[in-house]
């Protein structure tokens, strides 16, 4: 079950990735239409993490391209923000609240240019809308999980973006964070913005997202969640991996060329 | 002590030279110190530091004069071809990073001394001191080595002060920062050039061997006492110009005192020095605050044995002596005496003819910690589903980490209950009751 749409804000095509030549990603090709909130889900190591660095082009690509707004993403840069797994970071680096949440405006603001007051304003509303603003000052490793969580959504949100990939938002963070980053996420949508979020709830999925795409190292299913979320194409994604296709690429890796010429 | 007017002064040329120079290159290396620290990367200072010691004996053997400039164009060479070697090994092969640097540094470090010996054994008078390389010749320096030393630190700032977000960025999150479209490859490439740079110009003062503690150190402590980054930087500068400055001194008041090592010393004094005493992190800080959580567990559990007493005869408003606290609580006397002492001055206790007698502050606080010793006992049993008989061992723990934010937490998901699973009341005062 895929389901295509015209005029899609993210269009994935044919896209394969690999990790020292082996694919961990096949021939993933979908499109998601503008608006949406949507639930990548799979096992692990299904290779969600990877679609969305992908996308982001913090990858190389093995084959296919991405497209965001119907352009290559380097053109919309500033219109597109990512929010990487909690645990991808040291929260001992030496910075407060407000500096990640600053952080945001970098690229708004361009290379070497200095931050502005309104920057600062615009860091302070991010951190507000996720009831972090009253531990500005606080230093990021004196945070709670759930926390340290709020402040990396505060930091995208300051980015001011239309379109958001985010890696396991809920991943490690208690019951009234994920009920708040929810409501967060909601109200995004709200504001016409699409949001990509990676989890691995399945009781949750159906509740929060609007549309699905259902990854184990290929493509299962994409489409609005009703359509999507039925037991045959669950029971697809998660009754194991193709054999054939890891030990394909089992082969690609120990010879050491491309599953690609 | 006209040493040291002698030394402040800077009255003497090569002291002069001395001090000027080491201190240039201390805050350089103190500065790119803290970026390799951020980003992990302590022990690749360690092997450019190494590396670079056959691109200055390939620069002498090429050239044949031990020129400041000319060495310096071969030590950036092989060093920054030592970065650019164990980020190729990281990346094609299946080496760890920390196995890739240890690799390029022993063989790089090898060819080093290999070229070394055969310059050495040739015969060339200008070779005399060249070795010095390998701990630092600081007091040989020259006017144009701190020109090469000026030069560096201005590169190093201009350049940290115009990327300071950007680099900042990237030490924190490299991802974040390559998804906003900075060009992190082309910053990070910044990055190792000036640490090339820096060390390669330390190495005149400390050697290959010291260097990499010359970046490294000053950075670790300047964590203890910040947690800015641009306090970092600043510290860490202070404290490589202090090192720097100190180690001069003590080089400079006996004869033959080498000045590298004597730096290196300094700053690993400092180091300590912050381990030891920095406030919260530091190893003082924890050791007293541990000591304060033990006597309060302490008194807690000496307040504990007064209330259990008195329930019994069910009258919080009797004497007992140390022996029937005793019976009730056992614990080794000398304990138990400065507990006693402690709870006196506080003002939880009395000290009368009769024995001990709890005031009414130490009622309210043995109260508190009797009544979250049940309150937990209760939670576990209730929510964790956890027999009567185990709980007790756990509450004895938790009792003395509740805070009162927890403690109303408590209340509430118990729905102020009345007795606890062993049956007994858990106890409020009437303080409580009013809150």
């Amino acid at each position: 079950m895929i389901q295509h749409v015209d005029n899609p804000i993210i269009e994935v095509h044919d896209l394969t990735v690999s990790y020292d030549k082996k694919p961990v990603l096949w021939n993933v090709d979908f499109t998601i239409p503008a608006g949406a909130l949507v639930g990548i889900i799979g096992p692990n190591g299904a290779g969600k993490s990877t679609l969305i660095k992908a996308v982001m082009g913090l990858l190389p690509l093995s084959s296919g391209y991405t497209e965001l707004f119907g352009q290559k993403l380097n053109d919309v840069r500033k219109r597109v923000s990512y929010v990487p797994q909690r645990e991808s970071v040291d929260w001992d680096f030496p910075a407060s609240v407000m500096d990640i949440a600053l952080m945001g405006r970098y690229g708004q603001r361009g290379l070497f240019n200095r931050i502005t007051a309104e920057d600062r304003s615009i860091a302070r509303q991010a951190l507000e809308q996720v009831h972090m603003l009253e531990f500005a000052n606080r230093q990021i490793g004196q945070l709670s999980g759930g926390q340290q969580q709020r402040v990396f959504l505060a930091r995208a949100l300051a980015q001011q973006a239309d379109l958001y990939f985010m890696d396991e938002p809920f991943a490690g963070v208690d019951a009234a964070t994920e009920g708040a980053i929810i409501e967060l996420l909601k109200e995004l949508k709200s504001q016409g913005k699409t949001i990509l979020v990676v989890h691995h709830d399945l009781q949750s999925a159906a509740e929060y997202f609007d549309w699905i795409v259902l990854l184990n190292t290929r493509l299962v299913a994409s489409g609005p969640v009703k359509e999507v979320l039925t037991p045959t194409l669950l029971q697809e994604t998660y009754g194991g991996k193709l054999s054939l296709l890891a030990q394909v690429g089992d082969i690609a890796s120990s010879i050491g060329v491309g599953t690609r010429e | 002590m006209n040493s040291l007017s002698q030394f402040l002064s800077l009255s003497d040329a090569n002291v002069r030279y001395v001090v000027i120079g080491c201190v240039l290159l201390g805050i350089s290396s103190g500065l790119m110190g803290v970026y390799t620290l951020l980003r992990k990367r302590a022990l690749i200072g360690d092997a450019i530091a190494h590396a670079v010691l056959p691109g200055i004996c390939i620069a002498f053997m090429l050239s044949g004069v031990r020129n400041t400039w000319v060495l310096f164009a071969g030590a950036v060479v092989t060093g920054s071809l030592a970065v650019y070697l164990v980020d190729l090994i990281t990346s094609r092969s299946r080496l760890k990073p920390d196995a890739a640097t240890a690799l390029v540094l022993s063989v790089f470090f090898g060819a080093g001394i290999l070229l070394l010996t055969i310059i050495q054994s040739s015969g060339n008078a200008a070779q005399s001191g060249l070795d010095k390389f390998l701990f630092g010749k600081a007091a040989a320096m020259l006017p144009e080595d701190l020109w090469l030393f000026g030069v560096v630190l201005c590169l190093v700032v201009t350049v940290l002060l115009s990327g300071y977000k950007e680099f900042k960025l990237l030490a924190f999150d490299k991802g974040y920062a390559q998804s906003q479209g900075i060009p992190v490859k082309a910053l990070e490439m910044v990055l190792s050039t000036l640490t090339v740079l820096t060390v390669a110009t330390g190495i005149q003062a400390v050697g290959v061997v010291l260097m990499s503690s010359l970046l490294i150190a000053p950075a670790a402590a300047s964590r203890y006492w910040t947690h800015r980054l641009s306090g970092m930087l600043v510290l860490s500068a202070i404290m490589a110009t202090l090192g720097a400055y100190i180690g001069a001194f003590i080089s400079y008041t006996k004869p033959g005192m080498p000045t590298g090592p004597w730096i290196v010393v300094v700053l690993s004094c400092i180091t300590l020095a912050s381990m030891l005493l920095a406030p919260n992190q530091g190893v003082l800080a924890r050791y007293l605050q541990r000591r304060k959580h033990r006597n309060k567990i302490l008194q807690e559990n000496i307040l504990k044995a007064f209330f259990h007493l008195g329930e019994k005869k069910n009258n919080q408003a009797l004497a007992f002596e140390m022996e029937v606290l005793r019976q009730q609580r056992d614990m080794p006397v000398a304990r138990l005496k400065s507990g006693l002492r402690q709870l006196v001055r506080h003002g939880s206790l009395l000290d009368t003819n009769e024995g001990y007698q709890l005031t009414r502050s130490g009622l309210e606080a043995a109260t508190r910690v009797v009544r979250l010793h049940r309150l937990w006992e209760l939670y576990l049993s209730r929510h964790l589903n956890i027999a009567p008989d185990h709980v007790h061992e756990d509450a004895e723990g938790i009792e003395h980490l509740i805070t009162p934010e927890l403690e109303r937490e408590l209340e509430l998901l118990l729905d102020s209950p009345g007795i606890d699973p062993h049956d007994s009341q858990i106890p409020y005062t009437q303080k409580d009751r009013n809150r």
